[in-house]
């Protein structure tokens, strides 16, 4: 992502007129504790009335997509590649799943098994697009996993499908690279750094409780990893590419954090 | 008491160091983004139905500006609160201000505050009361810290995440922080605007007074 450099948000755009210092000497030098408290007290003040669009502008932006960005690297650092996520029961799983989307569930586009096929682009060997039917009879894992939404609720569901990890083995593709990045039928873009990629519990998932998925949760195929926030979880998945080169996803293009794990 | 009055040369400093009111105020920055964003955060998917914060006291227009704020003022907090905790051991600043806490003290200044008649002519030393506070509040923050951490990377910290209660519980948990930190904050900033010369103290430092002054002791007048 092509970012523009600006200035520090702590250094003013134009260097700072000294005459003003001067002509206001006596008045600094006259600050005493009633005048710092009223100070204080306007300071809040303008917090207050510039809270609720100060985060907007660009250069409030730049600056808190910079941190953004360097909380991406502390959760790389941290992820614990073979760690499993909690798993639990059978009796413990809801049904349905909660749905979860950039729109409501009512303006789900459902998408044709029949005709849909899973292309595939970037560092792979085996380019050749898969159908439902030849993806199904692939090995099936299953996960009864927490999906943790980034607004805060939760719920436990039981996902099968492939293994991701073992199906880019199969499609020869290059497991060194970066990143895995993922185009749906809604047109929503998801990437996965690699090493969540390759984690035991991430699966491109055809089946929710043992069913097929249903169609606002992603048929025919869509992504579940337990170690990621739900939205980075991919439904309806169209294309799949192995890169190097970083492809924004949807949300963070919106600001929201990219590696977003759990 | 029957001690003599020695002499020895103790090094004078201000009651405030400067150091500790960089912390101070950074503390209250971090704190002041951190709620609000948090706020911000919580009106997405509450814990409360009927609980909802006014979106003018929230920062940030959409959530995604909330979390950015959140998970930029955290570090702030984390740092600046570590090189606090490792200060207040490391001079014996908590050991000096903060204990011992006798009951009866605390019993004593809450009587002495419900009639209104506490007595803040020496801000160099605190009562039972704003002890208990301080303490408290420090280990609020330090809950907070741990409970966010929890609540943002609930499966690395998996082995951890069951001691509270898990993710749900977490998060109340950390809703009931912020509301004893607000509560805090609210008893601190009103006595503190009651008390004017406390402000003044930690923009400025505040009286000279002696390292190991031990506080029974009467204290001579700070020289303004």
């Amino acid at each position: 992502m092509a970012r523009s450099p600006s200035p520090s948000i702590f250094r003013p755009k134009q260097g700072v007129d000294q005459s003003v210092m001067e002509e206001n000497r006596k008045l600094v030098q006259d600050i005493n504790r009633r005048g710092l408290l009223r100070g204080t007290l306007s300071l809040g003040a303008l917090t207050m009335l510039t809270g609720c669009t100060i985060s907007d502008t660009d250069t409030v932006q730049s600056f808190l997509r910079t941190i953004s960005a360097f909380n991406d690297k502390v959760q790389e650092a941290i992820f614990r590649p073979n760690h499993l996520a909690p798993t639990y029961s059978v009796d413990q799983v809801v049904k349905p799943p909660r749905f979860n989307a950039y729109y409501d569930v009512e303006d789900v586009k459902p998408v044709d098994g029949a005709s849909w096929k899973l292309e595939l682009a970037g560092l792979i060997q085996d380019k050749r697009p898969w159908t439902a039917q030849q993806l199904h009879q692939l090995p099936e894992e299953e996960w009864i996993i927490r999906h943790i939404c980034v607004e805060g609720w939760d719920y436990i569901g039981q996902w099968s499908g492939v293994n991701l990890g073992q199906f880019l083995k199969r499609i020869g593709a290059d497991t060194t690279a970066k990143y895995v990045s993922f185009k749906c039928a809604d047109d929503y873009t998801e990437t996965l750094d690699m090493a969540t990629a390759l984690h035991p519990q991430t699966i491109l998932a055809t089946k929710y409780a043992r069913e097929p998925i249903a169609d606002p949760f992603g048929f025919p195929l869509r992504l579940r990893t337990a170690t990621k926030l739900g939205f980075k979880n991919a439904k309806w998945i169209t294309a799949m590419e192995v890169t190097n080169t970083f492809i924004p996803t949807f949300w963070s293009k919106q600001g929201f954090n990219w590696f977003a794990g759990i | 008491m029957d001690d003599s009055f020695t002499v020895k040369s103790t090094r004078r400093h201000r009651l405030h160091p400067g150091g500790l009111r960089v912390m101070h105020w950074l503390n209250a920055l971090a704190m002041v983004l951190l709620i609000m964003s948090g706020w911000k955060i919580y009106n997405d998917e509450v814990l409360f139905g009927w609980l909802h914060f006014p979106e003018a006291l929230t920062l940030g227009v959409w959530a995604q500006h909330g979390l950015q704020w959140h998970f930029f003022a955290m570090w702030i907090l984390m740092v600046n609160g570590l090189i606090y905790l490792v200060y207040g051991f490391a001079t014996g600043r908590f050991r000096r201000k903060l204990v011992p806490i006798r009951p009866a003290e605390v019993v004593a200044e809450i009587r002495k505050a419900l009639s209104f008649k506490l007595a803040h002519d020496d801000i160099t030393h605190y009562n039972a009361v704003q002890k208990l506070l301080y303490i408290g509040v420090i280990l609020v923050i330090v809950l907070q810290v741990v409970t966010g951490w929890l609540l943002w990377k609930p499966v690395q910290l998996s082995e951890v995440l069951p001691l509270f209660g898990g993710f749900q519980a977490v998060r109340l948990i950390h809703f009931i922080g912020m509301a004893a930190i607000v509560g805090f904050l609210v008893v601190h900033v009103a006595l503190a605007l009651l008390v004017p010369k406390t402000i003044g103290a930690m923009v400025t430092g505040g009286p000279l007074v002696d390292d190991d002054a031990p506080s029974a002791l009467p204290q001579p007048a700070p020289a303004e």
